[in-house]
């Protein structure tokens, strides 16, 4: 997986909650600029990570369920899942060291 | 001849780092510009900029980010994503120190920019992303009919209320003085909107707590003549009080004002022969973008004399 996984509301479970490996999904939008400064990061570590870390964007305006139901109200956020659950949330445009970090405690 | 890997490295993407970079390219240096994240600085999080010469109907931040992008690279700027962890001066070339290696340069451009400036009350930190934000243009829409606030008085904080304007069904705004320091202009629109009972302006104000348990909830705000404090129930929090210059990689490499901004002469030079400063990153009264574009061709022009005289000898 060189490009990371656009997900949906719809397959959210099955993408990212079931998912066998750690996975960090990208909540961001067209109209904010940090979002676009952090895309071609995660966009690197989509390719750097392949089958260790599934990397996913999910777009905040053509999906409200999710963003509500993890009570995102700023973005770019990203959040790293294990199992189903949680284990790291970023908030705002941060360099690939600090979310390298974060994805290295999840593995 | 002196030798290096380039003849200028630009650290920094902002309107000042692009602008030198546009300069320095003409001038043929071969130059490098590392930028951290992507290319734009502060002018990407701009709704509309209304102040930049040029667009007499205004332009996105990330439009003009992007023109100035192009434009240098039209003159040959070469632009790498990469985080600068150091720079060690030299004789006569400099040494930046990257993850993954290290580069000369004959001289250099810090153009790193500012952050926004945080509060420090209590409930901030906990409460950024659930209800206290930086960036009215990222998180507004989250905000739709809903009771939030604006802290700050400036230029920023007032453009941020007329985008706000369009989610949000009331917006507080909370300043410390009794009177706005934004352009006149800015505080006429917002004027507006307090006769339509859309924005109700708090003066001599301060924010004490933000408090909400897993989200905000509402604001402590206290007026520092009378010392009434209040609570406003608001979801959310846009936060414009300035900004904090991002110089904490250059540890004591250069002499730094109170703020932390770096100390130039009038043609952008520091203390270090070849060293340059452009943009918000410097000590200076007034932060626009067109006064990070005058920076940064100012610097690349004084570095290519640097440069020109060192060929010399």
């Amino acid at each position: 997986m060189a490009e990371p996984l656009q997900v949906s509301d719809a397959d959210f479970e099955q993408e990212i909650l079931k998912s066998d490996i750690p996975a960090m999904v990208d909540f961001w939008a067209a109209w904010c600029g940090p979002c676009r400064a952090i895309a071609p990061v995660v966009e690197e570590l989509a390719r750097d990570y392949a089958g260790k870390v599934k990397v996913a964007k999910m777009n905040v305006d053509e999906n409200a369920k999710t963003p509500a139901k993890y009570g995102i109200r700023a973005i770019p956020t990203l959040i790293i899942f294990k199992g189903g659950q949680v284990v790291e949330q970023i908030t705002g445009a941060v360099s690939r060291s600090i979310i390298e970090n974060a994805l290295k405690k999840a593995l | 001849m002196p030798e290096w890997d380039y003849d200028l490295i630009i650290i920094g993407g902002g309107p000042g780092g692009l602008t030198a970079g546009i300069y320095a390219g003409r001038a043929r240096l071969k130059t490098l510009l590392l930028e951290k994240l992507i290319h734009g600085g502060q002018m990407m999080t701009t709704d509309l900029v209304e102040n930049y010469p040029g667009f007499p109907e205004g332009i996105t931040g990330f439009e003009l980010s992007d023109r100035m992008r192009q434009q240098a690279e039209r003159f040959g700027l070469l632009i790498r994503s990469q985080e600068v962890l150091e720079l060690k001066p030299g004789k006569p070339a400099h040494t930046v120190v990257l993850p993954d290696g290290q580069l000369t340069a004959g001289a250099i451009i810090i153009a790193t920019g500012a952050r926004y400036r945080r509060l420090g009350v209590p409930g901030e930190d906990k409460l950024v992303g659930r209800g206290v934000s930086f960036c009215a243009t990222c998180d507004g829409a989250f905000f739709k009919d809903e009771a939030i606030a604006m802290v700050g008085g400036g230029d920023n904080a007032l453009t941020e209320i007329l985008f706000l304007d369009r989610f949000a069904k009331k917006i507080h705004l909370i300043h410390r003085r009794d009177q706005f320091r934004g352009a006149k202009y800015l505080q006429e629109r917002v004027f507006e909107f307090e006769k339509l009972g859309k924005v109700e302006i708090h003066w001599d104000s301060e924010v004490k707590e933000f408090l909400g348990q897993d989200n905000l909830e509402a604001a402590k705000i206290r007026n520092v003549k009378t010392l009434k404090e209040t609570l406003l129930p608001i979801t959310g929090a846009f936060i414009a009080i300035g900004m904090l210059p991002n110089t904490g990689w250059l540890k004591d490499l250069l002499p730094l004002d109170e703020g932390g901004f770096i100390f130039t002469d009038v043609i952008m030079a520091t203390e270090i022969p070849g060293i340059f400063a452009a943009g918000d990153v410097r000590s200076k009264l007034w932060r626009q973008i067109s006064t990070a574009v005058g920076d940064g061709s100012v610097a690349a022009i004084a570095a290519e004399n640097y440069l020109e005289e060192l060929k010399r000898g």
